[in-house]
């Protein structure tokens, strides 16, 4: 049995204008201690299956149909007191934007605190203690003083810290990350990535990595989700996805990936993109999702989806013409 | 911090000055003459001359401004033109019932405005949302004395549970105290909780949509915690300013519910003072309302530091 399982996951917002499938059956699973990267283009619906996990979707406007298994309990059918017991606790999230992800009128002792309190029943002077012996694990120098101090008084990469101090305060089997890295500076992102990994290793919680960064993937990612449009489209370990990547889409994202220094070496090309936005999730689409945007879309495309195939072992696609073995027939 | 107060307390100087002007010459140039009043129908032009000149009244007007602004510096706010008493006397008879008053006001309406304004934010767009919008356009378009009335006639007279009107010092207890006011406290509350209520909603539907309201769900905390920790105190700056602007609501209000509900206080003093165009009383109540009004709002700029330590003086 996988820690999470993921099945059908269908996450649809009900909108003045009809009704936005944000998630429209996506499938996949998470390994106990595993890395496993969500990716895909703003709007594909990774942030919005990170957030259905933990039911931090706002139900309404949001609904959420399928199963998510975590540890063999559906967590879709749980109460809302058993979900908090959850949250925070077994399953821990952190997000994109550390400059407002923590409140800004509680000490940061205060805030790593609470979740010691509300899960492990330690008081305040145990759970400040805890705190700081948190801070220390997060590389925040000075946390006899940090602890005490508000988010303000903070940068954002310590920020981040903290946010993934709260995170592990618990020793969560599964930590969920949602664009950990993406609003830091470069040179913090590399900190942040090997505290993550370095945390990992010790606290041996899985990872749910959603990113659209493909150079964070191949740093840290064992398997990888490639999202597009609500659906699942490919789904490899990580280094046959970067080799063979399947799917169009993902040899999409891969080739608008910039390479450093290909001016100097004079192998300069242009960067390639993929033409076109992320279709409307609100019509239904008959075909594939990429058709629209897809180089080699011929009209079985448009009207018929491709069901998800196992392209090669442990890599599953949905494309008609993603060959089976090797490179692109079409 | 301290230099702060300071600073504050030394500006809030020129705002006493010029509503000392203000008060002083708006009744200067109010029409009436209190020297006709005191001298009565029969009175001769010459009778009321010599009034007028006793009273000081004929004296240029920056002189007489000048000679009662030192007064007042002194702690002497002039005698009752008509009871003849010092008006700090006045003041001191009456103004147990109308602090009492205000401060059950403000208490009541804390306490019932804030828990309304959250549960209508959390529960935004539902019937109980819809039935606190209700109540404070009701609580902002009956006037209070209507309130009042309606209240002693279904309370006091109908239901008999509280007595119609009048006041019981606080030294004859607690209780005594208590049921005079409850009544005069909810018609004077009715405006006050319906403006904390619409703010609170207001402020706390802007907290609850952030990222750190998303950050406390992650982290397993319950709805109560969510609301009133992580919400409430974000949402607090706003509120507390509310509630300190709305003090002059209290004021304005209580003068009309010391009259519906006869209670001895400076409301009634002041309407009273009006009537007889006793200068020196109105003036000095004017005085201590404004007094009062700008070192609460002092009081709540300082307040501000307990809530967001982001705001340092």
């Amino acid at each position: 049995m996988a820690l999470l399982e993921i099945e059908n996951l269908q996450t649809h917002f009900r909108t003045p204008d009809g009704v936005n499938r944000a998630v429209d059956g996506v499938s996949f699973n998470v390994e106990a201690g595993e890395t496993l990267a969500v990716v895909g283009e703003s709007g594909c619906g990774k942030s919005v299956t990170a957030m259905s996990i933990l039911r931090l979707i706002p139900e309404p406007p949001g609904r959420i149909a399928g199963a998510i298994r975590f540890q063999g309990r559906n967590l879709l059918e749980l109460s809302d007191r058993e979900m908090r017991d959850i949250r925070g606790n077994e399953i821990s999230m952190i997000f994109q934007e550390p400059m407002t992800s923590l409140n800004p009128v509680l000490t940061v002792g205060r805030q790593i605190g609470e979740t010691l309190r509300l899960h492990q029943g330690l008081n305040r002077q145990q759970a400040e203690a805890r705190a700081v012996e948190m801070l220390q694990l997060v590389g925040i120098p000075e946390p006899q003083r940090r602890v005490r101090e508000y988010p303000h008084q903070l940068s954002g990469g310590m920020r981040q810290r903290v946010m993934i101090a709260i995170a592990l305060a618990c020793n969560p089997k599964l930590l969920i990350a949602d664009e950990p890295t993406t609003a830091l500076d470069v040179t913090i992102q590399a900190q942040i990535l090997d505290l993550m990994r370095d945390l990992k290793r010790r606290v041996g919680a899985a990872i749910v990595l959603i990113t659209h960064d493909l150079g964070v993937v191949a740093e840290v990612a064992e398997r990888v989700v490639v999202m597009y449009a609500g659906r699942k489209v490919e789904e490899a370990q990580v280094g046959p996805l970067f080799r063979t990547p399947r799917h169009p889409y993902t040899q999409g994202l891969l080739g608008s990936v910039p390479k450093l220094g290909s001016s100097l070496t004079g192998t300069e090309t242009r960067l390639a993109e993929i033409p076109g936005l992320v279709p409307s999730l609100k019509q239904k689409i008959p075909g594939c999702v990429f058709a629209s945007r897809c180089p080699h879309a011929t009209d079985l495309c448009r009207e018929v989806a491709p069901a998800l195939e196992e392209k090669a072992p442990g890599h599953v696609a949905a494309c008609h013409y993603a060959a089976r073995e090797g490179a692109m027939a079409a | 911090m301290l230099a702060y107060v300071v600073r504050r307390i030394l500006a809030t100087i020129p705002v006493m000055a010029v509503v000392a002007l203000f008060v002083f010459s708006l009744l200067y140039i109010a029409p009436g003459d209190p020297a006709a009043v005191i001298a009565g129908d029969q009175a001769t032009p010459e009778d009321v001359e010599r009034i007028r000149a006793s009273l000081g009244l004929d004296r240029p007007f920056l002189v007489r401004f000048g000679e009662w602004v030192i007064r007042i510096l002194q702690g002497d706010l002039g005698v009752s033109i008509f009871t003849n008493l010092p008006v700090t006397t006045m003041i001191a008879q009456r103004i147990e019932p109308t602090l009492s008053l205000m401060v059950l006001t403000l208490i009541l309406a804390v306490v019932v405005a804030i828990p309304m304004g959250v549960l209508a934010a959390w529960k935004q767009g539902t019937w109980i949302d819809r039935g606190v919008m209700a109540f404070a356009v009701l609580g902002f378009s009956v006037p209070v004395f209507v309130v009042g009335y309606l209240l002693a006639y279904v309370f006091a007279l109908e239901l008999e549970w509280l007595p119609v009107q009048g006041y019981t010092s606080f030294s004859a207890g607690f209780w005594p105290w208590l049921e005079n006011l409850i009544l005069p406290a909810v018609a004077l509350g009715s405006v006050y909780i319906a403006l904390i209520a619409r703010i609170t909603r207001a402020t706390m539907l802007e907290v609850l949509s952030q990222d750190y309201i998303r950050t406390a769900r992650a982290k397993g905390a319950s709805q109560g915690s969510i609301l009133f920790l992580h919400a409430l105190k974000n949402a607090a700056v706003p509120i507390v300013t509310v509630i300190g602007i709305g003090i002059a609501l209290l004021i304005g209000g209580a003068v009309v519910t010391e009259s519906v509900f006869a209670i001895p206080g400076l409301g009634r003093l002041t309407v009273d003072a009006i009537l007889r165009r006793d200068y020196p009383v109105i003036q000095g109540v004017v005085l201590l309302f404004s007094f009062i009004y700008v070192l609460v709002n002092l009081a709540i700029d300082l307040v501000y530091t307990l809530f967001d330590p982001r705001i340092r003086y």
